[in-house]
């Protein structure tokens, strides 16, 4: 039983020419977090510390919707959301609306470590953040001339505006391909140390042209992230599947109540999730890894202690 | 034909010494909600439109924590979120941190009917309400007279109890202090002694003559939290849930039901372990808790009615279709 991590970059859309350009830069980053995370867990870290310090890296990496990078409001705004738990206490931390916190991972931690309260949001969070002294930029360094073009694209194509229960209209053709990753939400990190201790990290800037206010399944505890002693679940996707399909509690419940092994509770729940909307990653006490998904990619990487360890998209 | 049932809540965790009078309002508040549900499910209505009619009718009235009435923020302000799912393909809409919103259940009905999202709050979710042109009052409508006293009280208490989750053991310092103000540890809720302590939240859970159930919860949370706190009723799995088994909502230690996915578990159990709605009910109740205090109502698409709580008390109602209509506070 050793060690194991596994952490992911946003599942979705992702075309499967995407261009050296897009690529490269993303799974270097997510060489550069799997390194990190591997080496703070051969070190003896927390589980805790390991999922926070992956999740701010990958946060502070623009290419990933998450802390810089985030996807843009209607508004052309950005409104982050985070949420982290340690499955050896359950204990839980979870913000939103965040507009200007460099590392939203880390206001969820310290929410969860400094106050009786698990949820913290918009301009109370903000107070908080500035009152605990953690660093904050200017709104103009999370936002990304991409982002700015995916919101252009989105508003183009009214994708978020209309009724989204509805099928994709054919004009979707006429989106170029190569920004086809607009739907990408989120990061996430799960790991697990040599004693069998869990914990989850997720982030996200949420939908491209969401509605001001809108909060996705990232910082709700059961949807996005989950961890208790026998598994830890960070997921993304499509938000509002998410949190209808409590996709992050679904794995360890059909562990713990149906005694499915992690591979079988991981792509259970990925296959009753509408097809093209959700991704996870999960990681056991015993140091197993899942990384399902039923949408066209996912950026993720996972490594465990018996030495292998993998970069993938799709 | 189905058979329907329903069963509503005024929060979780009551104190002992509540005053007799108040107790016989909060029952003839549970009646007079209650039957207004009953009314409408022998005329037919829908499990969501049910659950919505009945908390609103617990939102406007202001002896309960939500819509009017609701605990007050650190500031003095109301913060109010409310959640709705619908079981049948599991609908579900949320708001949080409103401050004009007359009936706050509402505003979450329109997130999940009209907006392409799950869950709206702040700036945000006002100015939808805005946009929906659904009903708003000034802030102060919801705050009453008995609220500004619990405040008052809860941030006497609070200065002593900064950190509800630090054991109060004979050896520390405070502990003098803390034993005029909090004579008996074991009645805190949240934190606060029990005496000031305002059960957080209501709901409504309702499965309908076909067989399809829903469920509603709506709160001011806790008092004296800190501005943009949210707790768990609009967080779905935890405050709040419904799918074509059966329907729950919950109440008392947001904490608590969040870390355990209260709501979602008792679906879990049914689905994973094959449990019956009462077995379901005491299982989680008894094993999903750990040290949190909370209680939940729930009823199952067979008609089935099911309330537990392991708090103190628990605020409740529930009715079906055989004629059997009960309201209860205690054990």
């Amino acid at each position: 039983m050793g060690w194991a991590i596994a952490l992911h970059g946003g599942a979705g859309d992702i075309p499967v020419d995407l261009p050296t350009d897009k690529r490269a830069p993303r799974e270097a980053t997510l060489r550069r977090c799997l390194d990190l995370g591997v080496a703070a867990l051969k070190a003896g870290r927390s589980p805790l510390d390991v999922v926070e310090l992956v999740a701010r890296e990958l946060e502070n990496c623009p290419y990933f919707n998450a802390g810089r990078g985030s996807v843009l409001t209607t508004n052309g705004t950005v409104e982050m959301e985070a949420s982290i738990m340690d499955g050896t206490s359950k204990g839980c931390g979870c913000v939103s609306g965040l507009t200007t916190v460099v590392n939203p991972i880390s206001l969820a931690r310290v929410v969860m470590e400094k106050t009786p309260h698990i949820y913290l949001a918009f301009d109370g969070a903000e107070a908080f953040a500035r009152e605990q002294g953690l660093e904050t930029r200017d709104q103009s360094y999370f936002i990304t001339e991409q982002n700015i073009e995916r919101l252009k694209q989105a508003k183009e194509a009214n994708r978020v505006q209309i009724d989204y229960t509805q099928p994709q209209p054919i004009k979707e053709q006429a989106i170029p391909r190569s920004e086809g990753d607009s739907q990408i939400g989120t990061v996430g990190c799960v790991a697990v140390d040599r004693n069998g201790n869990l914990a989850s990290a997720t982030s996200t800037g949420g939908l491209v042209n969401k509605m001001v206010g809108r909060i996705g399944d990232t910082p709700v505890i059961g949807a996005g992230t989950y961890a208790n002693t026998i598994c830890a679940v960070s997921a993304t996707g499509k938000g509002e599947s998410i949190i209808r399909n409590t996709i992050a509690r679904d794995v360890a419940a059909l562990m713990e109540y149906k005694g499915l092994s992690l591979k079988d509770a991981a792509n259970q729940v990925i296959a009753n999730a509408p097809k093209g909307t959700v991704g996870l990653v999960a990681v056991t006490d015993k140091g197993d890894v899942a990384m399902p998904f039923n949408t066209t990619g996912m950026f993720r990487a996972c490594a465990v202690e018996d030495g292998h360890s993998e970069i993938a998209i799709w | 034909m189905a058979k329907w049932a329903i069963a509503i809540h005024g929060g979780a965790g009551v104190d002992p010494n509540l005053p007799e009078q108040r107790q016989e309002e909060a029952k003839r508040l549970l009646s007079r909600c209650l039957q207004i549900g009953v009314d409408a499910l022998k005329a037919r209505q829908s499990a969501v439109d049910v659950v919505e009619l009945v908390v609103r009718e617990l939102e406007s009235d202001p002896m309960f924590n939500s819509g009017r009435g609701s605990a007050l923020t650190a500031k003095g302000t109301v913060e109010m979120e409310a959640s709705i799912m619908d079981g049948r393909q599991r609908r579900c809409g949320a708001v949080s941190g409103l401050t004009t919103v007359k009936n706050p259940v509402s505003l979450a009905r329109l997130v999940m009917d009209r907006s392409p999202h799950s869950y709206l709050a702040f700036a945000g979710a006002e100015e939808f309400a805005r946009e929906q042109g659904v009903e708003t009052v000034d802030n102060s409508y919801f705050i009453t007279e008995e609220n500004i006293g619990m405040l008052k009280l809860a941030k006497e208490a609070n200065t002593i109890l900064f950190d509800y989750r630090i054991p109060l053991t004979g050896a520390d310092t405070c502990s003098a202090s803390v034993g005029s103000l909090v004579p008996d540890t074991s009645l805190q809720m949240n934190g606060l002694p029990i005496s000031i302590y305002s059960p957080e939240t209501v709901g409504c859970v309702v499965v309908d003559s076909t067989g399809n159930c829903a469920a509603a919860t709506s709160t001011g949370g806790l008092m004296n939290k800190k501005s943009g706190r949210i707790g768990d009723s609009p967080l779905i799995g935890s405050g709040t849930y419904a799918c074509d088994l059966c329907a729950i909502s919950c109440t008392g230690e947001g904490e608590a039901i969040i870390r355990s996915t209260l709501a979602r578990d008792v679906a879990a159990v049914m689905e994973y372990k094959g449990l019956n709605l009462q077995e379901a009910v005491d299982f989680v109740v008894k094993e999903r808790l750990d040290e949190g205090q909370a209680g939940l109502i729930a009823v199952s698409r067979n008609g089935e009615v099911a309330c537990k709580f392991n708090s103190n008390g628990m605020f409740r109602g529930c009715a079906t279709e055989d004629g059997y209509m009960e309201v209860g506070i205690w054990e």
